[in-house]
């Protein structure tokens, strides 16, 4: 029937996603709730409104860029599980020029927290790749650990050195200054994060398709000991992509305290790194995959916001939807490495 | 300073052995070549199953028990997926631990305040009275007695019986196992299922005796540190116990300073763990490849 591998692989997908949804209301019904109700919402306050529309692209500016932080150094099989620990990085080097450079215009100031997101979140994960260049400590251990530092980090900034005095007993950075907000589209809350995401999904596809440095990737990814008789340096290329990878997470951290938070919170992610891990495990690695496994888990992770307004489900029940989508996508036939 | 010397004693032995019994679980798996990240996820659905057992029945016994069977049955899950199906083993572990975050948040939104006794504390006669290591090493719960005993026993098991030596065997090399007429499989699961149940007792410790009350996401990464101490540990029962203990001093350094009005940000104290695992791991560093089972993350992918 089907005869596009394409169509086919969708329709497989497709296939998957309904098992899931159909576990995932059974939980729901052993917990008395209604699965259809359930449904109707998630999809109605998601995909139904251009208003849900919106904020479902606005979830998915960060797990894209999550995404991309775990498949850009994933292609020389380095494991980072860290975009959590990045992103939060990024966001506080960014609100660092935010508050300290308050008078610069935003054409200035825009730019200048991007960057600094960027290097924040690269360096955090560059420490990571030197340590496991150095085969000291492995990459995977490393980044899951200073997830956690990171995130007590920017606790201990926003309950002390940076906590707005006139916030009472709120945990956040003062506001920012107009100069500091990413442009927001027409009356939504899309961002010109989402440029961010699409322009860095763009580039890593034509690196990996059209440079030297994609070439040198796929040969370290296919056998590191002939690539290094080849004359590739691998500690340099594990370093450096482990930086851009943590780069890309921090800019994620950047955008969302930039565009949607307008100051700094500990409340900055409900898990977008960790997320962006799996996202980046479903696409294989894969730019336009990314990009549509993305979109579904925005619709998942918006979807559990409705939820916990009109169910009164806990926010975090979400992540049962999350994982039974996994599982059934790892158990599948023949998706054994 | 006695005062400050027992009670840091007595909240390192607390404080480590729920990182014991994860570290525990984490190492069994691992030497059938196993990796499990959703041991983060095990703990919690043990801490929440727990808990809500305790409050039912008012016996923080029967939570125990509830505990580590629920452990036991969410751990074959993840066993299901990564043997059975040969899943990525880092994917499914995130996923598993997404799975207990969610269930454990939906399972324990109406225990959120509930109280219990929890888990009593027995007094050793005689060693109790002993100045400052008495109070410190013998009134303490029953899990905490039988930690390190437990240590020892999964060490006797792995390393003086066949059903030791043949975990081993698929955690080093399954063709080997099979060839020797084994079902590394099976293997495999029976070590998933006691990991399981050594997860589910990590989590019944931290609700029923170190905070004695259920929180959201109570583990804080305490799973993830069980996969950092497996290594610092050489994968050896024995030096998780030290593992466990140097942790556990860690976060009961911080606790104690923070009681005592030390003027430093407790956000900052809170990474002690966290870094010390990252320093201790970076310093270990060159040896660990030699003693890591070979075949760890790999799947048996039957005869070629």
């Amino acid at each position: 029937m089907l005869r596009d591998p394409r169509l086919h692989a969708l329709a497989r997908f497709a296939g998957l996603l309904g098992v899931a949804l159909a576990v995932f209301a059974a939980v729901l019904l052993v917990f008395g709730k209604n699965p259809l109700r359930a449904y109707v919402d998630i999809f109605a306050g998601t995909l139904g409104s251009s208003y849900g529309f919106s904020e479902t692209l606005v979830k998915m500016i960060p797990l894209v860029l999550a995404a991309l932080a775990v498949a850009v150094p994933a292609r020389i099989w380095l494991i980072n599980v860290g975009g959590e620990g990045q992103l939060f990085v990024g966001a506080l080097s960014a609100t660092w020029a935010a508050i300290h450079l308050p008078g610069l215009p935003g054409w200035l100031l825009l730019p200048a927290m991007a960057a600094l997101g960027f290097v924040g979140g690269g360096l955090w994960a560059a420490l990571a790749g030197a340590l496991r260049a150095r085969g000291w400590v492995s990459e995977t251990i490393a980044t899951l650990l200073m997830n956690y530092v990171a995130i007590l980090l920017v606790n201990f900034f926003v309950f002390g050195p940076w906590k707005d005095p006139e916030g009472v007993n709120y945990p956040q950075t003062a506001e920012f200054p107009a100069g500091a907000l990413l442009p927001t589209l027409g009356g939504t809350r899309v961002h010109l994060g989402l440029l961010f995401a699409l322009v860095a999904t763009a580039v890593f596809a034509f690196v990996l398709a059209r440079t030297r440095w994609g070439l040198e990737m796929r040969a370290i990814g296919g056998n590191a000991e002939a690539a290094r008789r080849a004359g590739i340096s691998i500690t340099r290329y594990v370093v450096l992509l482990m930086f851009v990878g943590g780069g890309l997470a921090g800019l994620a951290g950047m955008a969302e305290v930039s565009a949607i938070q307008g100051r700094l919170r500990p409340s900055l992610s409900p898990g977008y790194g960790y997320s962006g891990f799996l996202i980046s495990w479903l696409a294989g690695g894969s730019p336009a995959g990314i990009v549509a496994a993305s979109f579904v888990l925005a619709v998942i992770v918006a979807g559990g916001d409705i939820l916990q307004m009109t169910q009164e489900l806990p926010g975090s029940v979400v992540n049962i939807l999350m994982s039974v989508v996994l599982f059934v996508v790892l158990g599948r036939q023949g998706a054994g490495r | 300073m006695s005062a400050l010397v027992r009670s840091l004693l007595a909240g390192s032995i607390l404080s480590g052995t729920p990182l014991l019994y994860a570290t525990l679980a984490e190492l069994v798996g691992e030497r059938a070549g196993v990796v499990n990240l959703g041991l983060e996820g095990v703990m919690l659905i043990g801490a929440v199953t727990g808990f809500i057992a305790t409050v039912h029945t008012g016996s923080a016994m029967a939570g125990v028990i509830a505990a580590a069977l629920a452990g036991a049955v969410f751990n074959l899950v993840f066993a299901f997926l990564v043997v059975t199906r040969r899943a990525n083993q880092l994917a499914t572990g995130l996923a598993l631990m997404f799975a207990g975050v969610g269930l454990s948040a939906l399972l324990g939104a109406r225990y959120i305040g509930s109280r219990i006794s929890g888990l009593p504390e027995f007094r050793v006669p005689v060693l109790a009275d002993v100045p400052i290591i008495g109070p410190a090493f013998f009134v303490h719960d029953g899990l905490v007695y039988a930690a390190a005993p437990l240590a020892v026993l999964l060490w006797w098991i792995l390393f003086s019986t066949r059903w030791g030596l043949e975990v081993r065997v698929v955690g080093e090399n399954p063709v080997a196992a099979f060839a020797a007429g084994k079902n590394p499989y099976a293997l495999q699961y029976q070590a998933l299922c006691l990991a399981g149940m050594l997860g589910g007792l990590a989590g019944a410790h931290l609700s029923l005796g170190v905070a004695r009350t259920w929180a959201e996401w109570m583990t804080a990464g305490r799973g993830f540190i069980a996969v950092a101490l497996v290594i610092f540990a050489k994968w050896h029962p024995l030096r998780a116990m030290a593992g466990a203990l140097l942790f556990g001093g860690a976060i009961s350094l911080e606790i104690q300073m923070q009681a005592r009005g030390v003027k430093v940000s407790p956000f900052i104290l809170d990474m002690l763990p966290y870094v010390l695992s990252l320093a201790v791991l970076a310093i270990w560093g060159g040896a660990r490849r030699h003693t890591a089972p070979a075949s760890l993350g790999r799947v048996f992918q039957g005869m070629p």
